[in-house]
């Protein structure tokens, strides 16, 4: 920075203060809301600390709702589910991409390509009548299926191993070590960079999922967290606080995550070229 | 020689597809197949009632979308949409990444903070929203403070998708803040120099250097937000319930896709639907990757 912008750096504290202050008042407003009890929320006003705080809000949802522990389960159990598979399989996926020859990879690899280009709204439906037919509407696997592997990610793992050493992967194979067990023992301990980029997109992105449980799960017991928050709300309208109480659970794990894992995010922003 | 070659051949084969089967499995049948499905049901009338049957209707599903008024609202309000949000967030996302690339202090705590909206699921952010929009609610409250108008975000027509559009400027411009940051680091420092010996101060840099080196990312971001808007769908169904409201104000193109395939059960229309939207759509990206192509030449 040179001479003449130093004079403005208080105006940029300021413009980045105020955007701060933008980007938490949501959150802190929600927050809030959930001590606070339905007399106070009933009154209005901006008062950001409650006046009778109160743990009764989260205590209700989870007493009175007994699908919310089961909801928040579900979500839990296919977000880490999914995560575990895009890891295996995306990661094997890339690697053979990247080292093993073998008939078929180009055309494999371009179609790989090809697919990250389809929006996913164009198989919505189709999916829908597939999972259907196989008899796995309300089931976890018709979400855990098909969000197992994801071209986008076949591919940055792809790009990954290919700009790896390959001197490593030679010693280990003159130690007899065979492809799996090369690939297993020395290949996925060095790619934990890309793994810990992938894990925090896949699992955000699992955990977020909104249209697939919608589509998949009519039966309530089968409900994500998303989904049964948008059924929360229409069931307590006007219950801000037990709606707030609600959304500051579903926020806490996936916020854990990017908390944790922060410095990995932008690496694999820049990577992927977008979300 | 030829003996051990053919033999790692094979190996390498063998090994090769056995990586890469899951893979072929769940893309080949979840996505693949999905695409092929998509094109055979947007000819068809599908019947769901007892077991599924098709009926070839030829092009008749694309022929009804002529006079689809729900169709042209949808586009109308993506339109709409398209022309604030697009410029909006982009605008935002590069002041924001300018003002982080400076070396000011605790700028990774900016970084940080600003991006935590990105990582909130869609269906939590849109309720706290509603919550800040309801009548006695926190907007309404402030607008009232500083002397304008309040309104009924939530139920009056004509500012609910206003509402839908502040809060996803807000949520998506840190996205594109981060890929700006990552490109900001790609301008050559000497060009910067280069200026400053010519006497150019902060903001003439801003304007002459920044701005037109960023010129290929801006492009993807714009292209990236256009996009996005048109596959705008978890924000509009928890907003509206489902139902597009009030009075079709939130209607988007996905939104009605899925109200065509699963609320009035007419899949046959509502793929053809989505075909339309994925071509769209592609054809954009296509775009974008030639013309990125070409300025990554020049």
């Amino acid at each position: 920075m040179n001479k003449s912008m130093k004079r403005f750096r208080p105006l940029f504290y300021v413009l980045l203060g105020v955007y701060a202050l933008i980007t938490f008042v949501p959150f802190l407003w929600a927050l809030s809301a959930s001590f606070k009890t339905l007399p106070e929320i009933v009154k209005g006003g901006i008062s950001f600390i409650p006046k009778h705080f109160t743990f009764d809000n989260y205590r209700t949802i989870f007493h009175q709702e007994p699908l919310f522990v089961r909801w928040f389960l579900n979500s839990a159990f296919i977000a880490v589910t999914v995560t575990v598979f895009n890891l295996l399989f995306n990661s094997m996926a890339g690697y053979a991409l990247a080292r093993i020859k073998f008939p078929g990879s180009t055309l494999m690899f371009f179609s790989i390509l090809a697919m990250i280009m389809i929006p996913g709204q164009l198989t919505i439906i189709p999916s829908y009548l597939i999972i259907k037919s196989l008899g796995w509407l309300n089931s976890y696997q018709a979400i855990i299926v098909p969000m197992g592997a994801q071209a986008t990610y076949i591919f940055m793992m792809r790009q990954f191993f290919i700009s790896f050493p390959k001197e490593l992967e030679e010693a280990a194979e003159l130690d007899g070590l065979g492809r799996f067990g090369l690939f297993y023992r020395v290949v996925l301990p060095l790619a934990k960079p890309a793994l810990a980029a992938q894990t925090i997109f896949i699992f955000m992105g699992a955990w977020n999922e909104f249209l697939k449980p919608l589509m998949m799960m009519s039966d309530k017991a089968m409900f994500t967290l998303s989904v049964g928050l948008n059924t929360f709300k229409g069931q307590y309208i006007s219950f801000w606080n037990y709606i707030m109480a609600a959304s500051i659970i579903m926020t806490i794990p996936a916020l854990l995550i990017y908390i944790g894992f922060n410095r990995f995010f932008v690496k694999g922003i820049t990577f992927t070229g977008s979300k | 020689m030829a003996k051990p070659n053919v033999k790692r051949m094979w190996r390498d084969a063998v090994s090769g597809y056995s990586f890469m089967t899951p893979a072929i499995l769940i893309i080949g049948g979840f996505l693949l197949l999905p695409i092929a499905y998509a094109i055979f049901l947007s000819f068809h009338k599908v019947n769901l009632l007892g077991t599924v049957s098709y009926k070839f209707t030829g092009t008749a599903n694309f022929e009804r979308m002529l006079d689809d008024p729900r169709l042209w609202i949808a586009l109308r309000n993506t339109v709409k949409y398209a022309l604030i949000v697009v410029p909006s967030q982009t605008i935002l996302a590069l002041v924001l990444a300018a003002i982080l690339n400076m070396k000011l202090k605790y700028r990774n705590f900016f970084r940080v903070a600003f991006y935590l909206p990105t990582v909130t699921s869609s269906a939590v952010l849109v309720l706290i929203f509603m919550w800040i929009y309801n009548k006695n609610g926190l907007l309404n409250y402030f607008l009232e403070m500083v002397g304008l108008p309040t309104y009924n975000w939530l139920g009056d027509p004509s500012v609910a998708l206003i509402g839908i559009m502040i809060m996803n400027i807000w949520s998506t411009a840190p996205l594109f803040m981060v890929i700006y940051l990552a490109a900001l680091q790609d301008i050559p420092e000497s060009l910067y120099e280069a200026a400053e010996i010519d006497g150019a101060n902060g903001w003439k840099k801003f304007w002459r250097i920044t701005v037109p080196q960023l010129k290929p990312v801006t492009f993807y971001v714009v292209v990236m937000g256009i996009i996005g808007t048109f596959q705008l769908f978890d924000q509009s169904y928890i907003f509206s319930a489902g139902s597009g409201g009030p009075n079709n104000a939130t209607l988007t193109m996905v939104l009605l896709i899925y109200q065509y395939a699963f609320k009035s059960l007419d899949m046959g229309y509502a793929s053809a639907l989505a075909f339309l939207l994925a071509v769209v759509i592609m054809l954009i990206t296509v775009i974008q990757r030639l013309i990125f192509k070409e300025e990554k030449l020049n």
